[in-house]
């Protein structure tokens, strides 16, 4: 039996803080939206989430944070994915939590391409991967 | 990229071709059947360990322990960990890595997690095609954790050299493990969460059991302790042991062509009913002989009698 191409969804929380709630409902959300979600849990080092990214050859990357420390640890989970031969242009890289407007802009610049504030409603990340999956290239070589 | 420098580059040792040939494999295209032919001569070196239980029994953190147990003595790892896929939505929460923090910046252990997407018995479609591209990628050691088992998913014990068979105290009296099918696949019996109560009583009985087991080798049971890191040494060994014992003269060679044999039929079945199903699907054949089955016009084997004869 072929299978059909499955979208691949690493979620993923960086640096200190505890609270992921938001990053477990995102998950479930595009589980139930038929996606294979790999959520790793909290506490994740950036070269923890690229190494999951590598072996798990993901298709989308959420990283969800609450600690304000996104402009310093997004910067080197896209700089860890590089170092493992994972072009970050060939993801679908998003993010969400607490992220000040001002923020957005260089995180756009670094290739997040959509962040996801409080009261983003689960169905606007789904139709926002299933829109990209619609657009990537269909062979994994 | 074609295929072939794929896998070239594969052998050569880079882990990012690895990956994206287990996912052409995955999802069963025409590159990963050609990734698997252009793989398989080179598979066989590795020792697969199937590690089966049921759900909430501890696979994940004792696939963990072991890992690391297997890597401290100087291993390189593959690891195979499925989680169910649902039903309804077709979708997964794959959550195996949660358990296995400690390994997951170790360049020497590659994880990787499956769905079953749609299959029984325990393991994903592709599982064996996965396992030989990490062994084939040169992998000592290829762990498959199963999903959640219950009494009947016994694939795992067609794949794997060696079978681990995960328990916890409390789960059941001794007529469940003696019981057919999870039970009877063990090469190696662990009682894991023994730091909990009824753990001595358990081992007991699986003693009992085992002095009855017809296979002639004595089938090793062993108390861990997942989380306290307690008993993982031992099962190491004898998970060892078990591999010695197969590579005697005509064991492993017995062993795997029963594999083969498996594998060959399940996949030649597969493709049968794949054809069937696109032939007589598109002339409306299936779909009328459904529609007497369930009017109860023709019983279900003179159907499928019709079915395969066109």
């Amino acid at each position: 039996m072929t299978q059909e191409r499955k979208i691949r969804v690493l979620i993923a929380k960086p640096g200190l803080d505890g609270h992921d709630r938001g990053a477990k409902v995102v998950a479930r959300a595009l589980r139930d939206a038929g996606m294979e979600v790999i959520y790793t849990g909290i506490r994740q080092t950036p070269e923890m989430i690229a190494e999951a990214a590598l072996q798990e050859d993901v298709d989308v990357i959420g990283l969800s944070i609450l600690s304000g420390a996104h402009m310093e640890l997004f910067p080197r989970v896209i700089n860890a994915l590089k170092e493992r031969d994972v072009d970050p242009a060939e993801v679908l890289l998003f993010a969400g939590g607490i992220i000040p407007d001002a923020d957005i802009s260089p995180l756009k610049q670094l290739g997040f391409r959509a962040i996801f504030g409080p009261g983003t409603s689960t169905e606007d990340i789904i139709s926002f991967v299933r829109e990209w999956a619609k657009s990537r290239p269909l062979t994994a070589a | 990229m074609s295929v072939d420098n794929l896998v070239a580059r594969l052998l050569a040792g880079n882990r990012r071709a690895l990956s994206r040939t287990l996912t052409l494999i995955e999802n069963d295209t025409p590159e990963g059947r050609r990734a698997i032919a252009l793989l398989y001569a080179r598979s066989g070196k590795a020792h697969t360990v199937g590690l089966t239980g049921s759900a909430g029994s501890g696979k994940s953190t004792l696939s963990g322990a072991l890992a690391k147990e297997l890597r401290a003595r100087g291993r390189t790892l593959g690891i195979v960990a499925i989680d169910p896929t649902s039903p309804f939505s077709q979708g997964a929460l794959l959550g195996d890595r949660i358990r296995m923090q400690d390994l997951t910046s170790d360049p020497e252990v590659f994880l990787r997690s499956m769905a079953t997407r749609g299959a029984l018995g325990g393991l994903a479609p592709s599982t064996a095609g996965v396992v030989t591209a990490l062994d084939a990628f040169g992998k000592d050691v290829v762990l498959v954790e199963t999903v959640g088992a219950g009494q009947d998913e016994v694939e795992v014990a067609r794949m794997a050299d060696t079978t681990v068979v995960v328990l916890t105290p409390g789960s059941g009296d001794d007529v469940q493990a003696m019981k057919a099918g999870i039970m009877e696949i063990a090469d190696v019996l662990v009682v894991n969460k023994s730091d909990l109560p009824y753990a001595d009583l358990l081992s007991k009985q699986l003693a009992a059991l085992v002095q009855q087991s017809p296979s002639g080798r004595p089938i090793p049971i062993l108390r861990t302790s997942a989380t306290q890191d307690e008993g993982i040494g031992a099962l190491v060994d004898a998970i060892e042991e078990h591999r010695a014992y197969l590579q005697q003269a005509g064991v492993q060679q017995a062993h795997r062509r029963r594999q083969a044999r498996h594998q060959l039929l399940a996949l030649a079945r597969q493709r049968l009913i794949d054809r069937v199903v696109a032939q007589q699907g598109a002339d409306g054949l299936l779909e009328d002989l459904v529609g007497k089955v369930a009017r109860r016009e023709v019983d279900p084997h003179t159907a499928a009698d019709q079915l395969i004869g066109g």
